[in-house]
């Protein structure tokens, strides 16, 4: 942990301006993390000389960062209009369904991510999987499972 | 690689790359070359795989391998273009590895913004410099002037391809107009609406012709720093955008004194964090200085007061990716095409309920009917079109009736929708306009910044009606109310999210008051997608095979063996897994 605070420093350090730079640090320690629990930003505000809360206020604003730990496997669901008219919505439902009790996954909608010819798209940890149907859904999570 | 530092440098260089590394791109060359398409699409449907085994499979005297990026024709990915020595192509789906391809037959239109794009390698300087690239700079740089690079673009009657249709070159010259020793220009690469990836596939597919244009606006409004505002969501695009720009640096074609001149031009990358409204160039401006994406009230205008109180000039990516062929061949080439008011092409993302999902770039006034029939290849399974929504979540759904339309921003404003990005989504008689404006307010709600009340309050109460509506609550006072409310929030909403988010409603009442009346009185939905207005029943031609039931999550079929079935509607949650089970000759559950 104290590691992740010595990274993110050093890249805080490195920046060419500190001014306007709080979206940037806010990817990186993401990056680091995976999430931006209330130390890492108490520990940005700090470093870059503005208050907690108006880093709050910009980590809660952007549907990117989030405040919650994720799981190992993050499935995203395209929620964009080409996805969503060809049946995303069910696939997400179904992805929630099989995931419900397993920590491993963690299973959110995603902003458009512009693979419109691969309608309905599904990413698993940045690899896509497109053109699926509801009944992919669980070989999709045990080949994730089995891919460790 | 030796520096550039002349035009005429320029000159020998793309001699010398046509003659060797990149000379598949000469006119003449004469051996066999296989583009694979290596877009994100591409990539997720399994062009690596087949790059990798083209690659290894062949000799150099076979043929040349070329990774390119998005040659538009998503439906067939991955795909490969096979060129002949005549120039001629064969598109071909690639099936699998064992070398099962189908070929595709491919319309090739005049194209200015994705000229390059399925052409050249993306990741190579080379291959821009092989077709024209960085001539456009040095044109401007040594011939034009900053005032005849603007008048050439006012000329061209450019507009904005970001959505609002606003005069680049007017832009440019109210930027050009203001003093200061510090000046911003900033591209804008913050594709939000679902649908649209115009801008995703330029950027992957040719990312030298955008950073050439920033470079040109920079020298013609007196700026020398250039940044990129893109997506997180594209990783693939940042990665060779950053790749495209350390090749520039090391050509100096971006840096210090570019060709020898005084002009030094200087282009970083921020990368957004998933904030719709940060599309909004104002927004935009606050989350490039680290703030929350909240529009600013204008005046003052960017070109005046703009990234950290600056003259700034924004423009989006595929606007950038028409000024570098607007300066080579002139603005007289560019007006003969497209409409008196809207020349040129625009560039479509073709997606949803059609064969042929894709990119299309087609000359503005191109009628709708022609989109969807003659480039979309028509809608899948035999069903009827219903809409097409152009626009994303700021435009409306226009009905078949006005098929004939040619687009251009006047034409699609008139009609209720908006140009917007160039998102084009196909709807089919399976699709409830009701459920889809609900969609669209679902989208603005959750993206509204919260900084004015219209827009904030407004389109929650819009989505909260939609949602009594399609839940089978809905009175005939409500369509009034939505109409009145849409109304307000178009009128007094802060920025172009607010003005424009309730425009999904008021084009579906206006085309589709029959659905809402359906839903309303009667209690139903016609396209059967609304889950609180339709029950699943089970026909007489039930034959008591029993696999309904036995599929059944909540076992509320029940019956005989070998006789009708029954559904017990109150405990039945409508997931429809009876009707995809019962057997398609038998066809006894129906949807009602």
């Amino acid at each position: 942990m104290d590691n992740n605070f010595a990274v993110l420093d050093e890249f805080i350090e490195n920046l060419p301006s500190k001014e306007g730079a709080l979206i940037s640090v806010l990817h990186k320690a993401q990056d680091i993390w995976g999430f931006l629990p209330p130390e890492v930003q108490e520990h940005i505000a700090m470093r870059l000389d503005i208050s907690a809360s108006k880093i709050y206020g910009v980590v809660t604003f952007y549907s990117f960062f989030s405040m919650q730990k994720k799981g190992k496997f993050r499935v995203n669901v395209c929620m964009g209009t080409a996805c969503f008219v060809k049946g995303a919505e069910g696939i997400l439902e179904e992805f929630k369904k099989l995931t419900a009790d397993d920590e491993d996954f963690s299973v959110d909608a995603l902003r458009c991510i512009g693979a419109c010819g691969l309608a309905p798209v599904v990413t698993v940890n940045g690899k896509y999987y497109g053109r699926i149907k509801k009944g992919d859904v669980k070989n999709i999570l045990v080949e994730v499972r089995a891919n460790g | 690689m030796a520096k550039i530092f002349s035009v005429a440098e320029l000159g020998a260089r793309k001699k010398f790359v046509l003659a060797n590394d990149s000379n598949y791109l000469s006119p003449d060359c004469d051996k066999t070359v296989i583009y694979v398409g290596m877009a994100t699409c591409g990539i997720a449907a399994g062009a690596e795989a087949i790059y990798d085994a083209l690659r290894d499979g062949t000799s150099e005297n076979d043929a040349i391998i070329v990774p390119t990026g998005c040659a538009g024709m998503c439906y067939a990915e991955p795909f490969v273009e096979v060129r002949g020595r005549g120039n001629d192509s064969i598109f071909a789906h690639v099936q699998d590895l064992g070398g099962t391809v189908s070929t595709v037959s491919a319309k090739k239109p005049e194209k200015i913004a994705l000229r390059n794009c399925g052409i050249i390698n993306p990741e190579k300087i080379d291959d821009y410099i092989a077709v024209g690239g960085y001539e456009a700079l040095g044109k401007s740089l040594t011939e034009l002037g900053p005032g005849g690079v603007i008048d050439v673009i006012k000329k061209s009657g450019l507009r904005g391809r970001g959505g609002a249709g606003f005069p680049t070159g007017l832009k440019w010259e109210f930027g050009a107009k203001e003093s200061g020793d510090k000046k911003y220009v900033i591209c804008n690469a913050d594709e939000g609406d679902p649908g649209a990836f115009m801008d995703r596939s330029i950027l992957e597919g040719d990312p030298h012709s955008v950073l050439e244009a920033m470079a040109i606006a920079g020298f013609a409004v007196g700026a020398d720093e250039g940044i990129f505002y893109i997506r997180a969501e594209y990783p693939l695009a940042v990665k060779r955008l950053y790749r495209a720009i350390a090749q520039a640096e090391e050509l100096g074609l971006l840096g210090e004194k570019i060709f020898g001149t005084d002009f030094s031009f200087k282009i970083s990358i921020s990368l957004g964090a998933g904030a719709f409204v940060c599309g909004e160039e104002t927004a935009l401006l606050n989350s490039l200085e680290g703030k929350r994406g909240e529009p600013r009230l204008r005046p003052p205008f960017p070109a005046q007061k703009g990234l950290w109180q600056r003259p700034t000039v924004n423009n989006n990516v595929e606007t950038y990716a028409n000024i570098p062929a607007i300066i080579t061949r002139g603005a007289d080439w560019f007006r003969g095409i497209g409409t008196e008011k809207s020349p040129g092409t625009k560039v479509f993302a073709l997606a949803g309920k059609i064969n042929k999902v894709g990119l299309i770039e087609v000359p503005m006034g191109t009628t709708l009917g022609e989109i969807v029939h003659e480039f979309g290849g028509g809608l899948p399974d035999g069903k009827a079109f219903k809409a097409i929504q152009t626009g994303g979540p700021s435009g409306g759904c226009i009905p078949a009736s006005h098929l004939d339309l040619g687009v251009d921003y006047e034409s699609l404003a008139a009609v209720g929708s908006m140009m917007g990005s160039g998102g084009m989504i196909v709807m089919d008689e399976d699709d409830c306009m009701v459920n889809i404006a609900k969609f669209y307010l679902d989208f603005t709600m959750e993206e509204s910044c919260g900084k004015c009340a219209p827009c904030r309050i407004g389109n929650t109460r819009l989505y909260e009606i939609l949602e009594k509506i399609t839940s089978g609550h809905g009175e005939e006072s409500d369509l009034t109310q939505l109409a009145e409310l849409a109304q307000t929030i178009k009128n007094t909403s802060l920025c172009g999210l607010g003005n424009s988010a309730p425009n999904p409603v008021l084009s579906t009442l206006k085309f589709f008051a029959d659905e809402y009346a359906a839903h309303v009185k009667e209690k139903k939905c016609p396209a059967h997608a609304c889950k609180d207005l339709i029950r699943y029943v089970i026909t007489e031609k039930c034959t008591g095979c029993g696999l309904c039931a036995k599929i059944c999550p909540t076992n509320c079929i029940t019956g005989e063996p070998k006789k009708q079935h029954t559904i017990e509607q109150e405990k039945c949650i409508k997931c429809g897994e009876c009707l995809a089970k019962c057997p398609p000759k038998v066809g006894a559950i129906v949807v009602e």
